[in-house]
Protein backbone atom coordinates (compact mmCIF):
# COMPACT_ATOMS: atom_id res chain seq x y z
CA UNK A 1 0.00 0.00 0.00
CA UNK A 2 1.49 3.52 -0.94
CA UNK A 3 1.95 6.01 2.24
CA UNK A 4 0.35 8.99 1.50
CA UNK A 5 0.99 12.18 3.24
CA UNK A 6 -0.80 13.83 6.08
CA UNK A 7 -2.64 16.01 3.74
CA UNK A 8 -3.27 13.92 1.03
CA UNK A 9 -4.87 11.23 3.69
CA UNK A 10 -7.20 13.71 4.78
CA UNK A 11 -7.77 15.08 1.35
CA UNK A 12 -8.80 11.42 0.06
CA UNK A 13 -10.95 11.33 3.59
CA UNK A 14 -12.50 13.89 2.55
CA UNK A 15 -13.35 13.23 -1.24
CA UNK A 16 -14.90 9.75 -0.43
CA UNK A 17 -17.10 11.31 2.56
CA UNK A 18 -17.84 14.25 -0.53
CA UNK A 19 -18.49 11.36 -2.87
CA UNK A 20 -20.83 9.49 -0.61
CA UNK A 21 -22.67 12.53 0.41
CA UNK A 22 -23.56 13.43 -3.32
CA UNK A 23 -24.61 9.51 -3.62
CA UNK A 24 -27.09 10.52 -1.17
CA UNK A 25 -28.18 13.85 -1.89
CA UNK A 26 -31.70 13.80 0.14
CA UNK A 27 -29.87 13.47 3.38
CA UNK A 28 -27.80 17.07 2.34
CA UNK A 29 -31.11 18.43 1.35
CA UNK A 30 -33.38 17.51 4.41
CA UNK A 31 -30.78 19.06 6.64
CA UNK A 32 -31.13 22.63 4.52
CA UNK A 33 -34.80 22.37 4.53
CA UNK A 34 -34.98 21.68 8.93
CA UNK A 35 -32.82 25.01 8.97
CA UNK A 36 -34.75 26.92 6.67
CA UNK A 37 -38.06 25.22 8.35
CA UNK A 38 -37.35 26.34 11.92
CA UNK A 39 -36.33 30.19 11.35
CA UNK A 40 -39.61 30.13 9.38
CA UNK A 41 -41.47 28.81 12.17
CA UNK A 42 -40.13 31.86 14.36
CA UNK A 43 -42.14 34.63 12.66
CA UNK A 44 -45.37 32.57 12.31
CA UNK A 45 -44.57 32.07 16.56
CA UNK A 46 -44.11 35.48 17.91
CA UNK A 47 -45.86 37.17 15.04
CA UNK A 48 -44.85 39.16 12.15
CA UNK A 49 -44.14 42.83 13.63
CA UNK A 50 -40.34 43.73 12.13
CA UNK A 51 -38.91 45.29 14.92
CA UNK A 52 -39.18 42.03 17.41
CA UNK A 53 -37.62 39.74 14.33
CA UNK A 54 -35.15 41.96 13.39
CA UNK A 55 -33.77 41.76 16.70
CA UNK A 56 -34.17 38.00 16.77
CA UNK A 57 -33.09 37.25 13.28
CA UNK A 58 -29.13 36.76 14.43
CA UNK A 59 -30.64 33.95 17.59
CA UNK A 60 -33.35 32.43 15.18
CA UNK A 61 -30.65 32.00 12.80
CA UNK A 62 -28.02 30.78 15.41
CA UNK A 63 -30.23 28.36 17.35
CA UNK A 64 -31.46 27.18 13.81
CA UNK A 65 -27.98 25.99 12.70
CA UNK A 66 -27.22 24.77 15.92
CA UNK A 67 -30.25 22.51 16.09
CA UNK A 68 -29.88 21.53 11.77
CA UNK A 69 -25.87 20.23 12.92
CA UNK A 70 -27.42 18.27 15.55
CA UNK A 71 -29.74 16.32 12.99
CA UNK A 72 -27.00 15.47 10.47
CA UNK A 73 -24.05 14.27 13.36
CA UNK A 74 -25.84 11.42 13.87
CA UNK A 75 -24.79 10.01 10.63
CA UNK A 76 -21.16 10.92 10.65
CA UNK A 77 -19.81 7.82 11.55
CA UNK A 78 -22.87 5.18 11.78
CA UNK A 79 -22.37 4.01 8.03
CA UNK A 80 -18.92 3.74 8.47
CA UNK A 81 -19.92 1.78 11.41
CA UNK A 82 -22.00 -0.81 10.21
CA UNK A 83 -20.31 -1.40 7.14
CA UNK A 84 -17.08 -1.74 8.98
CA UNK A 85 -14.62 0.64 7.03
CA UNK A 86 -14.54 2.25 10.65
CA UNK A 87 -12.79 -0.63 11.76
CA UNK A 88 -10.67 -0.53 8.94
CA UNK A 89 -9.66 3.52 9.67
CA UNK A 90 -8.79 1.98 13.54
CA UNK A 91 -6.51 -0.66 11.84
CA UNK A 92 -4.90 1.40 9.50
CA UNK A 93 -1.72 2.30 10.04
CA UNK A 94 -2.30 6.17 9.57
CA UNK A 95 -3.50 8.50 12.51
CA UNK A 96 -6.90 8.03 13.18
CA UNK A 97 -7.14 11.57 14.35
CA UNK A 98 -6.04 12.75 10.98
CA UNK A 99 -8.64 10.40 9.51
CA UNK A 100 -11.10 11.70 12.02
CA UNK A 101 -10.64 14.89 10.99
CA UNK A 102 -11.01 14.65 7.44
CA UNK A 103 -14.52 13.42 8.21
CA UNK A 104 -15.55 16.55 10.41
CA UNK A 105 -14.23 18.73 7.39
CA UNK A 106 -16.47 16.74 5.23
CA UNK A 107 -19.26 16.64 7.36
CA UNK A 108 -19.06 20.61 8.16
CA UNK A 109 -18.89 20.62 3.82
CA UNK A 110 -22.15 18.85 3.53
CA UNK A 111 -23.87 20.05 6.80
CA UNK A 112 -22.45 23.37 7.50
CA UNK A 113 -21.69 25.39 4.38
CA UNK A 114 -24.98 25.33 2.97
CA UNK A 115 -26.78 27.05 5.72
CA UNK A 116 -24.06 29.25 5.36
CA UNK A 117 -25.04 29.97 2.02
CA UNK A 118 -28.62 30.08 2.52
CA UNK A 119 -28.46 31.99 6.15
CA UNK A 120 -28.10 35.59 4.26
CA UNK A 121 -31.64 34.57 2.15
CA UNK A 122 -33.22 34.05 5.38
CA UNK A 123 -31.46 37.28 6.90
CA UNK A 124 -33.48 39.25 4.28
CA UNK A 125 -36.75 37.70 5.49
CA UNK A 126 -35.84 39.01 8.97
CA UNK A 127 -35.55 42.39 7.60
CA UNK A 128 -31.49 41.99 8.65
CA UNK A 129 -29.19 45.79 7.95
CA UNK A 130 -26.35 44.14 5.57
CA UNK A 131 -23.73 45.12 7.88
CA UNK A 132 -24.91 42.30 10.41
CA UNK A 133 -25.87 40.15 7.53
CA UNK A 134 -22.15 40.06 6.79
CA UNK A 135 -21.19 39.81 10.41
CA UNK A 136 -23.71 36.69 10.57
CA UNK A 137 -22.05 34.89 8.03
CA UNK A 138 -19.11 35.44 9.46
CA UNK A 139 -19.66 34.36 12.26
CA UNK A 140 -21.35 30.93 10.60
CA UNK A 141 -18.38 30.62 8.76
CA UNK A 142 -15.99 30.37 11.65
CA UNK A 143 -18.70 29.21 14.31
CA UNK A 144 -20.34 26.02 12.40
CA UNK A 145 -17.13 24.08 11.84
CA UNK A 146 -16.77 24.07 16.01
CA UNK A 147 -20.51 22.46 16.09
CA UNK A 148 -19.00 19.98 13.68
CA UNK A 149 -16.00 19.25 15.81
CA UNK A 150 -18.05 19.30 19.29
CA UNK A 151 -20.77 17.09 17.97
CA UNK A 152 -18.30 14.83 16.21
CA UNK A 153 -17.27 13.79 20.13
CA UNK A 154 -21.30 12.97 20.73
CA UNK A 155 -20.90 11.38 17.35
CA UNK A 156 -18.43 9.02 18.14
CA UNK A 157 -19.34 8.59 22.00
CA UNK A 158 -23.43 7.60 20.79
CA UNK A 159 -21.91 5.34 18.20
CA UNK A 160 -24.15 2.17 18.20
CA UNK A 161 -26.48 3.40 20.58
CA UNK A 162 -30.52 2.88 20.84
CA UNK A 163 -31.96 6.61 20.75
CA UNK A 164 -28.87 7.82 19.95
CA UNK A 165 -29.95 10.78 18.30
CA UNK A 166 -31.93 12.46 21.24
CA UNK A 167 -28.95 11.53 23.20
CA UNK A 168 -26.27 13.00 21.54
CA UNK A 169 -27.96 16.44 21.36
CA UNK A 170 -28.06 16.28 25.35
CA UNK A 171 -24.47 15.94 25.31
CA UNK A 172 -23.32 18.39 22.68
CA UNK A 173 -26.03 21.05 23.18
CA UNK A 174 -24.53 22.50 26.34
CA UNK A 175 -20.76 22.32 24.73
CA UNK A 176 -21.83 24.56 22.36
CA UNK A 177 -23.36 27.55 24.42
CA UNK A 178 -20.32 29.65 23.65
CA UNK A 179 -20.16 29.01 19.79
CA UNK A 180 -24.04 30.54 20.10
CA UNK A 181 -23.35 33.33 22.45
CA UNK A 182 -20.22 34.65 20.54
CA UNK A 183 -21.99 34.15 17.09
CA UNK A 184 -24.74 36.13 17.77
CA UNK A 185 -23.05 38.41 20.36
CA UNK A 186 -21.13 39.54 17.15
CA UNK A 187 -24.03 40.69 15.51
CA UNK A 188 -25.74 42.02 18.76
CA UNK A 189 -22.55 44.46 19.06
CA UNK A 190 -22.41 45.38 14.99
CA UNK A 191 -26.60 46.47 15.56
CA UNK A 192 -25.42 48.58 18.63
CA UNK A 193 -23.02 50.13 16.88
CA UNK A 194 -20.16 48.49 18.64
CA UNK A 195 -17.20 46.48 16.69
CA UNK A 196 -18.00 42.81 16.55
CA UNK A 197 -14.43 42.25 16.06
CA UNK A 198 -13.59 40.93 19.52
CA UNK A 199 -16.74 38.30 19.46
CA UNK A 200 -15.04 37.35 15.97
CA UNK A 201 -11.73 36.48 17.53
CA UNK A 202 -12.81 35.08 20.34
CA UNK A 203 -15.03 32.55 17.66
CA UNK A 204 -11.82 31.88 16.13
CA UNK A 205 -9.53 31.14 19.28
CA UNK A 206 -12.13 29.02 20.14
CA UNK A 207 -12.28 27.57 16.42
CA UNK A 208 -8.64 27.07 16.67
CA UNK A 209 -8.87 24.98 20.17
CA UNK A 210 -11.09 22.90 18.74
CA UNK A 211 -9.04 22.33 15.64
CA UNK A 212 -6.27 20.64 17.51
CA UNK A 213 -7.98 19.27 20.44
CA UNK A 214 -11.48 17.80 19.23
CA UNK A 215 -10.29 15.23 16.08
CA UNK A 216 -7.63 13.85 18.85
CA UNK A 217 -10.53 13.25 21.34
CA UNK A 218 -13.05 12.15 18.86
CA UNK A 219 -10.41 9.41 18.16
CA UNK A 220 -10.07 8.51 21.73
CA UNK A 221 -14.01 8.41 21.63
CA UNK A 222 -14.11 6.03 18.70
CA UNK A 223 -11.65 3.94 20.54
CA UNK A 224 -13.80 3.36 23.53
CA UNK A 225 -17.20 2.84 21.59
CA UNK A 226 -15.21 0.21 18.86
CA UNK A 227 -13.23 -1.90 21.73
CA UNK B 1 -7.20 -6.96 37.35
CA UNK B 2 -9.21 -10.51 38.36
CA UNK B 3 -11.04 -10.40 41.65
CA UNK B 4 -9.51 -13.29 43.12
CA UNK B 5 -5.46 -12.59 42.40
CA UNK B 6 -6.57 -8.87 43.20
CA UNK B 7 -6.85 -9.65 47.08
CA UNK B 8 -3.78 -11.51 47.00
CA UNK B 9 -1.68 -9.53 45.47
CA UNK B 10 -2.76 -6.48 48.01
CA UNK B 11 -2.33 -9.03 50.98
CA UNK B 12 1.24 -10.00 49.79
CA UNK B 13 1.94 -6.18 49.38
CA UNK B 14 0.78 -5.33 52.41
CA UNK B 15 2.87 -7.27 54.49
CA UNK B 16 6.23 -4.77 52.91
CA UNK B 17 5.22 -1.54 53.36
CA UNK B 18 1.95 0.69 53.93
CA UNK B 19 -0.02 0.32 50.51
CA UNK B 20 -1.66 3.26 49.81
CA UNK B 21 -3.70 2.02 46.81
CA UNK B 22 -5.24 -0.76 48.89
CA UNK B 23 -8.45 0.44 49.33
CA UNK B 24 -8.67 1.28 45.37
CA UNK B 25 -9.66 -2.41 44.84
CA UNK B 26 -13.30 -2.66 45.24
CA UNK B 27 -13.01 -5.49 47.38
CA UNK B 28 -11.37 -3.92 50.65
CA UNK B 29 -12.79 -0.48 49.44
CA UNK B 30 -16.68 -1.87 49.83
CA UNK B 31 -16.17 -2.63 53.81
CA UNK B 32 -13.99 0.36 54.40
CA UNK B 33 -16.93 2.49 52.82
CA UNK B 34 -19.50 0.97 54.69
CA UNK B 35 -17.56 1.40 58.02
CA UNK B 36 -17.44 5.04 57.31
CA UNK B 37 -20.52 5.89 56.13
CA UNK B 38 -22.48 5.62 59.43
CA UNK B 39 -19.76 8.73 61.04
CA UNK B 40 -20.30 10.98 58.09
CA UNK B 41 -23.82 10.80 58.06
CA UNK B 42 -24.46 10.80 61.53
CA UNK B 43 -22.39 14.28 61.71
CA UNK B 44 -23.93 15.42 58.52
CA UNK B 45 -27.26 15.29 60.45
CA UNK B 46 -26.01 16.54 63.81
CA UNK B 47 -24.12 19.31 61.58
CA UNK B 48 -27.22 20.08 59.58
CA UNK B 49 -29.36 20.65 63.09
CA UNK B 50 -26.64 22.95 64.28
CA UNK B 51 -26.11 25.30 61.56
CA UNK B 52 -30.21 25.35 60.72
CA UNK B 53 -30.91 26.00 64.28
CA UNK B 54 -28.34 28.70 64.21
CA UNK B 55 -29.22 30.29 61.07
CA UNK B 56 -32.97 30.21 61.67
CA UNK B 57 -32.68 30.62 65.31
CA UNK B 58 -29.88 32.67 66.46
CA UNK B 59 -28.89 34.69 63.71
CA UNK B 60 -30.75 38.11 62.64
CA UNK B 61 -33.20 39.32 60.06
CA UNK B 62 -31.05 41.19 57.33
CA UNK B 63 -31.80 45.01 57.35
CA UNK B 64 -32.05 44.54 53.29
CA UNK B 65 -33.23 41.05 52.43
CA UNK B 66 -35.69 40.53 56.05
CA UNK B 67 -36.27 36.87 57.05
CA UNK B 68 -35.38 35.98 52.95
CA UNK B 69 -32.06 35.82 53.18
CA UNK B 70 -32.32 32.84 55.51
CA UNK B 71 -32.04 30.46 52.26
CA UNK B 72 -28.71 31.09 52.00
CA UNK B 73 -28.41 28.76 54.32
CA UNK B 74 -29.05 25.77 52.24
CA UNK B 75 -28.74 27.81 49.06
CA UNK B 76 -25.16 28.41 48.97
CA UNK B 77 -24.19 25.40 50.17
CA UNK B 78 -25.62 23.68 47.22
CA UNK B 79 -24.06 25.63 45.03
CA UNK B 80 -20.53 25.43 46.15
CA UNK B 81 -21.41 21.32 46.47
CA UNK B 82 -22.94 21.44 42.80
CA UNK B 83 -19.72 23.05 41.49
CA UNK B 84 -16.86 21.26 43.61
CA UNK B 85 -18.71 17.94 42.83
CA UNK B 86 -18.56 18.48 38.92
CA UNK B 87 -14.46 18.90 39.08
CA UNK B 88 -14.67 15.53 41.38
CA UNK B 89 -16.08 14.23 39.65
CA UNK B 90 -13.91 14.49 36.86
CA UNK B 91 -11.12 14.12 38.19
CA UNK B 92 -11.98 10.46 39.14
CA UNK B 93 -13.20 10.42 35.95
CA UNK B 94 -9.78 10.57 34.23
CA UNK B 95 -8.28 8.99 37.33
CA UNK B 96 -10.13 5.71 35.47
CA UNK B 97 -9.55 6.76 31.98
CA UNK B 98 -5.83 7.20 32.40
CA UNK B 99 -5.01 4.56 34.92
CA UNK B 100 -8.05 1.83 34.32
CA UNK B 101 -9.06 1.93 38.08
CA UNK B 102 -12.67 0.38 37.99
CA UNK B 103 -13.15 1.97 41.30
CA UNK B 104 -12.55 5.61 40.11
CA UNK B 105 -15.59 5.06 37.37
CA UNK B 106 -17.20 3.91 39.96
CA UNK B 107 -16.80 7.19 42.02
CA UNK B 108 -17.65 9.23 39.47
CA UNK B 109 -20.76 7.44 38.39
CA UNK B 110 -21.51 7.40 42.50
CA UNK B 111 -21.33 11.47 42.68
CA UNK B 112 -23.16 12.51 39.05
CA UNK B 113 -26.21 11.89 40.84
CA UNK B 114 -25.75 13.97 44.18
CA UNK B 115 -23.92 16.87 41.96
CA UNK B 116 -26.91 16.93 39.95
CA UNK B 117 -29.23 17.33 42.77
CA UNK B 118 -27.28 19.81 44.20
CA UNK B 119 -27.17 21.53 40.92
CA UNK B 120 -31.25 21.21 41.33
CA UNK B 121 -31.61 22.22 44.49
CA UNK B 122 -29.29 25.27 44.03
CA UNK B 123 -31.66 26.58 41.22
CA UNK B 124 -35.16 25.55 43.26
CA UNK B 125 -33.75 27.84 46.48
CA UNK B 126 -32.57 30.40 44.22
CA UNK B 127 -35.92 30.55 42.66
CA UNK B 128 -37.82 31.08 46.11
CA UNK B 129 -35.27 33.61 46.59
CA UNK B 130 -35.88 35.88 43.69
CA UNK B 131 -39.43 35.76 43.80
CA UNK B 132 -39.38 37.92 46.67
CA UNK B 133 -36.53 39.64 46.68
CA UNK B 134 -36.22 40.61 42.42
CA UNK B 135 -39.98 39.85 41.77
CA UNK B 136 -39.35 36.95 39.35
CA UNK B 137 -38.67 33.38 39.61
CA UNK B 138 -35.54 33.48 36.93
CA UNK B 139 -33.56 36.03 36.10
CA UNK B 140 -30.62 35.24 32.76
CA UNK B 141 -28.26 36.25 35.08
CA UNK B 142 -25.14 34.54 34.40
CA UNK B 143 -24.85 32.72 37.91
CA UNK B 144 -28.11 30.99 37.22
CA UNK B 145 -27.22 30.25 33.22
CA UNK B 146 -24.34 28.82 34.36
CA UNK B 147 -25.81 26.75 37.24
CA UNK B 148 -28.62 25.73 34.82
CA UNK B 149 -25.84 24.16 32.01
CA UNK B 150 -23.51 23.10 34.54
CA UNK B 151 -27.09 20.93 35.39
CA UNK B 152 -27.26 19.73 31.95
CA UNK B 153 -23.74 18.86 32.09
CA UNK B 154 -24.95 16.35 34.97
CA UNK B 155 -27.57 14.80 32.97
CA UNK B 156 -25.74 14.39 29.86
CA UNK B 157 -23.14 12.52 32.09
CA UNK B 158 -25.88 10.28 33.72
CA UNK B 159 -27.75 9.99 30.53
CA UNK B 160 -25.01 8.43 28.47
CA UNK B 161 -23.99 6.25 31.20
CA UNK B 162 -27.26 4.90 31.38
CA UNK B 163 -27.68 4.30 27.59
CA UNK B 164 -24.68 2.17 27.25
CA UNK B 165 -24.67 -1.50 28.65
CA UNK B 166 -21.51 -2.64 28.61
CA UNK B 167 -20.42 -1.48 31.95
CA UNK B 168 -16.71 -0.99 30.59
CA UNK B 169 -17.20 1.35 27.61
CA UNK B 170 -19.87 3.21 29.75
CA UNK B 171 -17.55 4.12 32.85
CA UNK B 172 -15.13 4.92 29.83
CA UNK B 173 -17.67 7.18 27.22
CA UNK B 174 -19.32 9.14 30.13
CA UNK B 175 -15.24 9.39 32.25
CA UNK B 176 -14.75 11.39 28.23
CA UNK B 177 -17.28 13.16 28.55
CA UNK B 178 -17.19 14.49 32.18
CA UNK B 179 -12.95 15.13 31.02
CA UNK B 180 -14.46 17.32 27.92
CA UNK B 181 -17.32 18.87 29.48
CA UNK B 182 -14.97 20.23 32.65
CA UNK B 183 -12.09 21.43 29.91
CA UNK B 184 -15.63 23.26 28.52
CA UNK B 185 -16.72 24.88 32.56
CA UNK B 186 -14.42 28.09 32.34
CA UNK B 187 -15.24 28.86 28.84
CA UNK B 188 -19.51 28.53 29.01
CA UNK B 189 -18.51 30.72 32.29
CA UNK B 190 -17.17 33.60 31.00
CA UNK B 191 -18.92 33.81 28.03
CA UNK B 192 -22.11 33.35 29.55
CA UNK B 193 -20.66 36.19 32.09
CA UNK B 194 -20.13 38.14 29.35
CA UNK B 195 -23.03 37.24 27.04
CA UNK B 196 -25.02 38.77 30.17
CA UNK B 197 -22.89 41.77 30.62
CA UNK B 198 -23.02 42.61 26.95
CA UNK B 199 -27.48 42.36 26.93
CA UNK B 200 -28.32 44.08 29.93
CA UNK B 201 -25.52 45.27 32.59
CA UNK B 202 -25.18 43.22 35.98
CA UNK B 203 -29.13 43.88 37.08
CA UNK B 204 -28.19 41.67 40.13
CA UNK B 205 -25.72 42.26 42.72
CA UNK B 206 -25.14 40.23 46.58
CA UNK B 207 -26.15 43.38 48.87
CA UNK B 208 -22.30 43.56 49.68
CA UNK B 209 -22.99 44.45 53.87
CA UNK B 210 -20.67 42.40 55.54
CA UNK B 211 -22.06 39.57 56.82
CA UNK B 212 -22.96 39.01 60.77
CA UNK B 213 -21.17 36.44 62.43
CA UNK B 214 -23.98 34.38 63.15
CA UNK B 215 -24.99 34.13 59.68
CA UNK B 216 -21.52 33.20 58.81
CA UNK B 217 -21.53 30.09 61.21
CA UNK B 218 -25.02 28.83 60.35
CA UNK B 219 -23.40 28.96 56.99
CA UNK B 220 -20.07 27.47 57.33
CA UNK B 221 -22.09 25.05 58.99
CA UNK B 222 -24.30 23.61 56.77
CA UNK B 223 -21.78 23.66 54.07
CA UNK B 224 -19.58 21.22 56.53
CA UNK B 225 -23.04 19.41 56.83
CA UNK B 226 -23.84 19.00 52.93
CA UNK B 227 -20.12 17.67 52.44
CA UNK B 228 -20.43 15.24 55.41
CA UNK B 229 -23.87 14.79 53.39
CA UNK B 230 -22.45 14.03 50.24
CA UNK B 231 -19.56 12.09 51.28
CA UNK B 232 -22.18 9.72 53.10
CA UNK B 233 -24.49 9.30 49.52
CA UNK B 234 -21.72 9.25 47.42
CA UNK B 235 -20.02 6.07 49.83
CA UNK B 236 -23.76 4.24 50.03
CA UNK B 237 -24.20 4.52 46.00
CA UNK B 238 -20.28 3.25 45.24
CA UNK B 239 -21.29 0.24 47.53
CA UNK B 240 -24.19 -0.20 46.04
CA UNK B 241 -22.60 -0.06 42.49
CA UNK B 242 -19.98 -2.53 43.56
CA UNK B 243 -22.53 -5.06 44.56
CA UNK B 244 -24.12 -4.63 41.28
CA UNK B 245 -20.99 -4.80 39.55
CA UNK B 246 -19.25 -7.67 40.93
CA UNK B 247 -22.26 -9.49 42.28
CA UNK B 248 -20.70 -12.43 40.11
CA UNK B 249 -17.70 -12.67 42.16
CA UNK B 250 -17.33 -15.03 45.17
CA UNK B 251 -16.01 -12.30 47.74
CA UNK B 252 -19.52 -10.82 47.09
CA UNK B 253 -21.20 -13.98 47.73
CA UNK B 254 -19.46 -14.44 51.40
CA UNK B 255 -20.39 -11.11 51.99
CA UNK B 256 -22.69 -11.87 55.24
CA UNK B 257 -25.40 -9.10 54.15
CA UNK B 258 -25.53 -11.45 51.16
CA UNK B 259 -25.57 -14.52 52.29
CA UNK B 260 -27.82 -13.95 55.22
Amino acid sequence: MKKSSLTGLVMLVIRRDLLLAMRRRADVLTTLIFFVMVVSLFPLGVGPEMDILRKMAAGVLWVAALLSSMLSLGRLFSADYLDGTLEQMMLAPQSLSMLVLGKIAAHWIVSGVPLVLMAPVLGVQFDMPAQALGVLIIGLLLGTPILSMIGAIGAALTLGLRGGGVLLSLLVLPLCIPVLIFGTGAVGAVSTGLSAVSHLSLLGALLMLALVSTPWVTAQALRISME
Amino acid sequence: MGDGTGVAYFDGVKKLAINWFKYSAPTTFYGLAGKMIPWFAVSAAILLAIGLYIGFAVAPADYQQGEFYRIIFIHVPASILSMFLYLILAGYAALGLIFNTRLSAMMASAIAPTGALFAFISLWTGALWGKPMWGAWWVWDARLTSELILLFLYLGFIALHASIDDPRRADRASALLAIVGSVNVPIIYFSVQWWNTLHQGSTIKFSGTSMHVAMQQAMFITLAACWLYAIAVVLARVRSIILERERNTTWIAELPEVKG
